[in-house]
């Protein structure tokens, strides 16, 4: 296929993803605050519930799929993996934030502390978070791209596999205040349940839209580094641009393109 | 809109209208940062794009240059 024609079916394949999302979270927004009725003991402060669960759980599925694309980068040695793999622990990154403020501001609501430390399900999200959150020093301290991506890669399976380790560890310890949501949402009354489900399904196509969107973007850089590369005959100054240090991954101008993150 | 304003002000704004209000504002605010930052990287993008345009202007130009010398001479 002409690749003037594939980018234009990556674009809509965003757009079409975007698209979805704006109107599966405004559905969701919608059910939250005129269909979802108030919870009998929390009230109006379990309206969070709607918002900081689809995070946590998107972003803790985020870091597993970075680590599965970490593998198929090992296996393949293809740099598109890596990229992937990069793409998503970042955005998961920015939505693990995000679950620990709201976590912080219902926590406060409910239990009247933005923190509590006795509570293993905070503390060990915390651990992930501060985990991940080394992955871009990790990627910027080395500066062989070949060796980078390498690096990455392990580091990416090896957090990836603490992921379903620490939520299976925490689930089995007995002393915890925070309420459990997986196991429980079939107790969730009908609309509740649907409102809930919603909600992940637009967190999901949040995250899918923002890899997309990502990906091509770095996509389209790669292209722009190649094209000033072919160009950098004539200037030491553009070839100086190109060989600057970065944590993010360096595509190849020839690699294959995709619209989304499969 | 009169239906949505006429239902809002049911909804308990006291206390826990507050936290709640300040979850969904992190959340979006979050996303928007975040789209902010992309924006401002696609408009670098698009600067370094109409830069490599002139240079290829230009190569060209030069290239054909030297053409046209010879079929002129």
């Amino acid at each position: 296929m002409h690749p003037a024609r594939r980018g234009i079916r990556s674009r809509i394949g965003t757009a079409e993803l975007a698209v979805a999302t704006v109107v599966t979270l405004t559905a969701a927004l919608a059910l939250v605050f005129f269909y979802a009725p108030l919870e009998a003991e929390q009230g109006f402060l379990q309206k969070i519930f709607y918002v900081h669960v689809p995070l946590a759980i998107v972003s803790l599925c985020g870091f597993v799929l970075g680590g599965i694309f970490a593998i198929a980068h090992l296996r393949t040695r293809r740099a598109v993996w890596d990229y992937r793999s990069y793409v998503s622990i970042h955005i998961s990154l920015v939505f693990a934030a995000a679950t620990l403020i709201t976590g912080s501001i219902w926590a406060k609501g409910s239990w009247g502390h933005w923190w509590v430390w006795s509570e293993p399900t905070l503390v060990s999200f915390l651990i992930v978070f501060l985990l991940y959150a080394t992955y871009q020093p990790l990627r910027f301290a080395i500066e062989d791209p070949e060796r980078q991506a390498r690096y990455a890669s392990v580091f990416a399976v090896t957090a990836g596999a603490f992921v379903p380790l620490n939520f299976i560890a925490v689930r089995l310890s007995t002393a915890y205040l925070h309420p459990r949501v997986l196991g429980s949402t079939s107790n969730l009354p009908g609309p509740m349940a649907l409102t809930f489900l919603v909600s992940l399904v637009a967190f999901a196509l949040l995250f899918a839209t923002l890899c997309s969107f990502e990906l091509q973007m770095k996509r389209t850089r790669a292209h722009v580094r190649a094209l000033r590369r072919r160009l950098s005959f004539e200037g030491a100054a553009s070839r100086a641009a190109t060989s600057s240090r970065s944590a993010a991954p360096r595509l190849p101008a020839t690699a294959p393109r995709s619209g989304g993150l499969a | 809109m009169a239906f949505l304003l006429g239902v809002l002000p049911a909804l308990p704004l006291g206390k826990a209208g507050r936290y709640v209000a300040a979850a969904y504002i992190v959340v979006f605010a979050v996303v928007l940062i975040y789209v902010a930052i992309m924006a401002l990287r696609l408009s670098r993008m698009e600067r370094e794009l109409g830069e490599l345009a002139e240079e290829t202007t230009v190569v060209e130009a030069e290239a054909i240059e030297p053409l046209v010398e010879e079929t002129t001479v």
